[in-house]
């Protein structure tokens, strides 16, 4: 069941008149450009034991991205491809307004556009994750952490995601007899293998206005958004609308312009974070 | 998914024997439930959806209460047995995320500053699934919603567009969404000119996207003026007592 939110963040009414007629003239209450991201900081291999992982910070905003591989066995209608399983938990260390519990809707929203982009965009090659095709194959577990709450936690994640696959290290598998698989964590035999590089963009509308990256008071005041998910070779992977509120077909064409322009910066500054990352030849 | 193994699209005509821009056959009716407030059956080919509002009245709990406005609450919910292999009635993730994106289609054309600390509750109930559920849903929802009486700005309608074999096609059903390369659900609030919902799962150009959406509003068109005529079946034929 879903219900109109109770519990969003109190901003006085007074807030929007003064944002609305500061955004006419082309910038915001917090001194961005309509189309500027809060500073992007990404850093990958964060978590040891992870097999991949990255730390966003977008702004104030805080997310962790981990990777786990683990043995599994295929879908029926995929027999030769790994599984990719990308879940979002909003940590109740965000925000007053997060509670501990199973994923709520914003959650699993999140968590479902970053993976619609993903795996059809085919950004991660799946086919390089079986195992013993058909019988055993890698489950990609991809889990993230939202930690602190201040607004877009959308792009935050889905760059952290791009950021920790394509730094993930395959560990070795060893095939014995009866399809039994032994993995050794010490030793990792190569990269997860990555095809393209694919992001979401989200473009907030405030009146008549759109905007990049917004943060959590421009969230609380915004009418709706349009997350764009982007490939590195200028494709649209995903959209979705989301929020209350809706878009004309010319805000619409805009909205989607700015997103693949934005795409290829924010793309740019993930490849720049995975650089750092040592890789297994 | 084996996606563009099987040929879906033969001389222009789709698997069905449809054009690429031609809808299935819509049908609708309004009032099909007693005890709800509002209720519309829905149906677009084989996929049948049935949806119920009930409210404004009291919300089922007192949290959910808004000084300045109804709450609007929606579940959008599969029936075990709509599916090929039974569905479990527990919500899944999918239907949670639908829950939420039809309500948010919905809630742009619903007055609801008119009814402050009430509930306005929207249940959907997909009994057959063959692609599009979530367009036949919105379309279905906004007739149960005017069926109860609930002020509204617009109808919205919706429909999908997929890319199949390469061509953009209008209304996919299920085979087509299965091996077809994108799926984008779009709904509307056509006499405003809005787009309330927005979702595009696959891979498109700038330009495809254009031609879908425009393919979309089209297909929004007729399905509008049917949501229209059916209302009027119900309601013109009504007589007044003096």
């Amino acid at each position: 069941m879903s219900f109109t939110p109770t519990t969003e963040y109190l901003v006085p009414k007074l807030k929007l008149e003064t944002l609305l007629a500061i955004l006419g003239r082309g910038v915001r209450l917090n001194g961005r450009r309509l189309d500027e991201y809060r500073p992007i900081s990404i850093i990958t291999d964060y978590i040891p034991n992870a097999d991949g992982s990255a730390l966003v910070k977008l702004g104030n905003t805080q997310v962790l991205v981990g990777i786990k591989l683990e043995v599994g066995t295929p879908y029926p209608d995929t027999p030769n491809d790994g599984n990719l399983i990308i879940n979002a938990e909003f940590m109740p260390t965000a925000s007053p307004i997060f509670e501990p519990g199973p994923p709520d809707e914003n959650a699993i929203e999140l968590a479902r556009v970053i993976d619609r982009g993903i795996r059809e965009s085919r950004a991660v090659d799946l086919s390089k994750l079986a195992l013993i095709p058909g019988k055993r194959v890698w489950n990609l577990w991809v889990d993230i952490y939202v930690l602190d709450h201040d607004g877009n936690l959308i792009d935050a994640s889905s760059m952290g995601v791009l950021a920790a696959l394509s730094t993930t290290k395959v560990p070795k598998a060893e095939i014995k007899e009866n399809n039994e698989v032994v993995i050794d964590k010490t030793v990792r035999t190569s990269q997860l293998s990555i095809n393209k590089y694919v992001t979401t963009v989200t473009v907030a509308k405030i009146g008549e206005h759109l905007l990049v990256d917004p943060d959590l008071e421009e969230e609380s005041l915004m009418d709706a958004k349009l997350i764009v998910s982007v490939t590195d070779d200028g494709l649209i992977a995903g959209l979705q609308k989301s929020g209350p509120g809706y878009f004309t077909e010319e805000e619409l064409m805009k909205a989607i312009s700015i997103g693949l322009n934005k795409g290829k910066e924010l793309i740019d500054i993930i490849k720049g974070s995975v650089q750092a990352s040592p890789q297994v030849v | 998914m084996s996606k563009g193994k099987v040929k879906l699209i033969d001389n222009g005509l789709r698997h069905d024997g449809r054009k690429l821009d031609e809808l299935r056959t819509i049908k609708m009716e309004v009032g099909i439930l007693k005890s709800a407030n509002g209720s519309a059956l829905v149906e677009y080919g084989k996929t049948k959806v049935i949806a119920a509002v009930y409210g404004p009245r009291e919300p089922q709990m007192k949290f959910m209460a808004l000084p300045n406005r109804a709450t609007i609450r929606c579940r959008y919910h599969m029936a075990s047995f709509s599916t090929h292999e039974r569905k479990s009635p527990a919500p899944t993730r999918r239907e949670i995320e639908l829950s939420k994106v039809i309500r948010e289609a919905l809630e742009p054309v619903i007055l609801s500053e008119l009814y402050p600390r009430t509930s306005i509750d929207i249940f959907i109930e997909v009994i057959n699934a063959d692609g599009g559920t979530r367009t036949a849903s919105i379309t279905a929802a906004s007739l149960a919603l005017a069926d109860a009486g609930i002020p509204m700005k617009d109808l919205v309608a919706s429909v999908a567009v997929g890319k199949v074999d390469g061509y953009l096609v209008l209304d996919i059903d299920e085979i087509e969404d299965m091996y077809g390369s994108a799926d984008m659900p779009v709904a509307m609030a056509p006499a405003l000119g809005r787009i309330t919902l927005l979702q595009l799962n696959g891979v498109l150009t700038s330009e495809e996207f254009i031609q879908a959406l425009n393919l979309a509003k089209a297909g929004i068109k007729q399905i509008y003026e049917i949501q229209k005529e059916t209302l009027k079946r119900k309601y013109l034929t009504v007589k007044v007592e003096d």
